[in-house]
């Protein structure tokens, strides 16, 4: 086999039949939002962030699914996940914590919050405790300016942050967590 | 009670705002709700309507502040029966407010859901679009949840779907969240964004109001721009210019953040100060904090300082001392915060948020983050105040797509302007002089290199 056929074999394979890899759940969400939207390839934001609120993340396998699913090139859809914010394309812990760290927040003592929580769970911006319980990204402005500093966990806002409150409510929410398992 | 009425009448936009339980649909009909929308379907042809708005001086409240009704006007018109119109327009409230400083927009989506649903039900109608789209953003979950509860109690009222209130009128209404990125707020980004597509804002012409969403005739307004629509339609054009009769027309929702005292939003006749905001509204500075400065309306505008605080805050004055209204919400420093720390917060923002298509914003936002944080950290040269002087040129209007390269400059010009002191002060003194552990360190630096240049006796002090 030359060198060519083994690119073009490669490229072969990178298809996967949604219906094999998808939930019934999932695809019957994802057809929802096609059906409001004048094309399949409009719903393809929506189509990450159901896969991501069942999966957690959207991995490549999910990615070529969704492809299939709407007919959409891999490619495209690549784009637009890795376009935006709040899609993940690589693992992330049980708790995203999403700092903001625009102006507001800033003015308002970003810094001092920012460190508690990486002194607190011992990373930096972009990994994951060891335990897999939590995440940390920056966000831009959340709109809670009048309530600097903030941060979101999950759909919840947090406000008012001091170094003390940001670490409390991280030590809340992984004791929650254990009292689920 | 009649100081009730007159107080509401100055505050049409939040006067039916709850934020802890919005008013659903029959209690927002009892305080009268749904009657602007009344007026304009059942009284008004749409060319009526397009007339009213367009006599009644509303601007556009998401920054630029252009003409509503000019603006709808430049969508095409046809007659019942046209082979000519196209199969559908398209109607989008830009609800992705994410310009830093900027929370205004979600008081209105979480407070006072229908009377968004009730404006768009206007503008649908007076463009004739059946399919109308809120472009949400992402992280306001709680407005998604909201706005869908009024959304599918006003198709349950007849206020959405089929033949509203018995007329010809259809219009289906949905909620598009989307995934955090503050250039879908540029409404041609956000058109491609809402087909699926990544959301590099597009050249124009074409205008989107002959051919945007799906290649379709659409119009993309903020949220606080079609809340005033029902108030406008109900109580008249002249009820609307008189809340402000010395500024344009209307109420404007001003904010305040960074260390005042209380801040906040307020809706305000348009054209109140500057001062007044800040030291009526929002209390003036935190105890032992001093003013140094204020961004007027977001991110994305010029500084202005305490010479400019008796300036209305209105399109046309803000504009003329060098600013832009923007979003109407200040960000105010104060003078124990870094002018040059903030300039680099922003910037980060925008350097992040670039899309890149265009190579003024791409390499412009991060290559003046690297001078700044040079700057910030003691280590810039004058001649990086040179350099940041030549990116506000290469980044300005006429070079890139969409505003926000230019945006980015406004905040980064004016610092340079107001605050070209600290800039020199961070040079010259090699460190940070806001920052005391910076101060110590460099002091003790500089003493052990004095006292090795007393020790070896050499010229070399001061290099």
């Amino acid at each position: 086999m030359n060198k060519q056929e083994t690119v073009m074999q490669t490229i072969d394979t990178l298809t996967i039949d949604y219906q094999h890899y998808l939930t019934t759940a999932e695809i019957t969400a994802i057809e929802h939002e096609a059906s409001i939207m004048e094309t399949r390839e409009a719903a393809g934001i929506e189509a990450l962030k159901v896969v991501q609120d069942h999966r957690g993340w959207v991995s490549d396998e999910s990615l070529f699914a969704i492809s299939d699913l709407l007919g959409v090139p891999t490619a495209q859809l690549e784009g637009v996940a890795t376009f935006y914010n709040l899609i993940y394309r690589q693992p992330v812990g049980q708790y995203v914590i999403h700092l903001c760290d625009s102006i507001a927040c800033h003015l308002t003592g970003l810094d001092g919050v920012l460190s508690a929580i990486k002194q607190h769970l011992n990373i930096e911006y972009g990994q994951t405790t060891k335990d897999g319980k939590f995440t940390l990204l920056s966000n831009a402005c959340l709109g809670s300016c009048d309530k600097a500093p903030a941060m979101m966990i999950g759909r919840e806002h947090y406000q008012h942050l001091t170094p003390e409150s940001a670490v409390e409510i991280l030590q809340q929410l992984a004791a929650h967590g254990e009292a689920d398992e | 009670m009649s100081e009730q009425i007159k107080n509401n009448d100055l505050k049409p936009l939040t006067q039916w705002v709850n934020l802890q339980q919005p008013l659903a649909f029959d209690d927002y009909c009892q305080v009268g709700g749904y009657q602007g929308a009344k007026v304009a379907l059942l009284q008004h042809q749409p060319n009526e309507v397009l007339d009213i708005v367009k006599n009644s001086g509303l601007k556009g409240r998401g920054g630029a502040g252009f003409p509503t009704g000019m603006k709808w006007s430049f969508v095409p018109m046809f007659a019942e029966g046209d082979e000519d119109a196209p199969d559908n327009k398209y109607l989008v409230a830009n609800a992705d407010e994410m310009e830093p400083g900027t929370f205004k927009d979600r008081l209105l989506l979480e407070g006072a859901p229908h009377q968004l649903v009730e404006a768009m039900i206007i503008a649908a109608y007076t463009i004739g679009a059946n399919k109308a789209y809120i472009f949400l953003r992402g992280e306001y979950h709680l407005a998604a949840k909201r706005l869908q509860q009024a959304i599918d109690e006003a198709y349950q009222n007849n206020w959405l779907g089929e033949n509203i209130q018995a007329t010809k009128f259809c219009l289906d209404l949905y909620v598009h969240s989307s995934a955090g990125r503050y250039i879908c707020g540029e409404e041609t980004a956000l058109i491609n964004a809402l087909e699926g597509k990544r959301a590099n804002p597009r050249a124009k012409p074409p205008f989107p109001q002959v051919s945007g969403l799906f290649g379709k005739p659409t119009i993309v307004n903020n949220v606080e721009t079609l809340c005033n629509l029902p108030h406008i339609l109900k109580n008249g054009i002249e009820w609307f210019q008189g809340i402000a009769p010395n500024s344009d027309a209307g109420s404007k929702i001003y904010g305040a953040c960074g260390r005042v005292k209380t801040p906040g939003l307020w809706e305000l006749p348009m054209g109140a100060t500057l001062r007044e905001v800040l030291y009526q509204h929002a209390g003036g500075m935190q105890d032992g904090l001093q003013f140094r400065g204020l961004l007027p309306g977001g991110a994305s505008t010029d500084f202005l300082v305490a010479e400019h605080l008796d300036t209305p805050m209105d399109y046309d004055s803000i504009a003329k001392v060098g600013s832009r209204l923007g979003t109407g919400g200040l960000i105010v420093l104060d003078d124990k915060n870094c002018p040059v720390a903030m300039v680099l917060n922003l910037l980060r923002f925008f350097a992040q948020e670039s899309c890149g298509w265009c190579t003024p914003c791409r390499d412009g936002t991060p290559w003046a983050v690297e001078v700044l944080a040079r700057i910030e950290h003691g280590k810039g040269k004058k001649e990086d105040l040179d350099t940041l002087e030549k990116l506000c040129d290469f980044m300005w209007i006429g070079k890139t797509h969409c505003a926000l390269a230019p945006g980015a400059v406004e905040p980064l010009r004016s610092a340079l302007k107001y605050f070209h002191d600290d800039f020199l002060q961070h040079i010259e003194h090699g460190c940070c002089h806001y920052d005391p552990a910076s101060i110590a360190k460099r002091k003790q630096v500089s003493q052990s290199h004095n006292h090795l240049n007393n020790t070896s006796n050499s010229s070399m002090a001061g290099q």
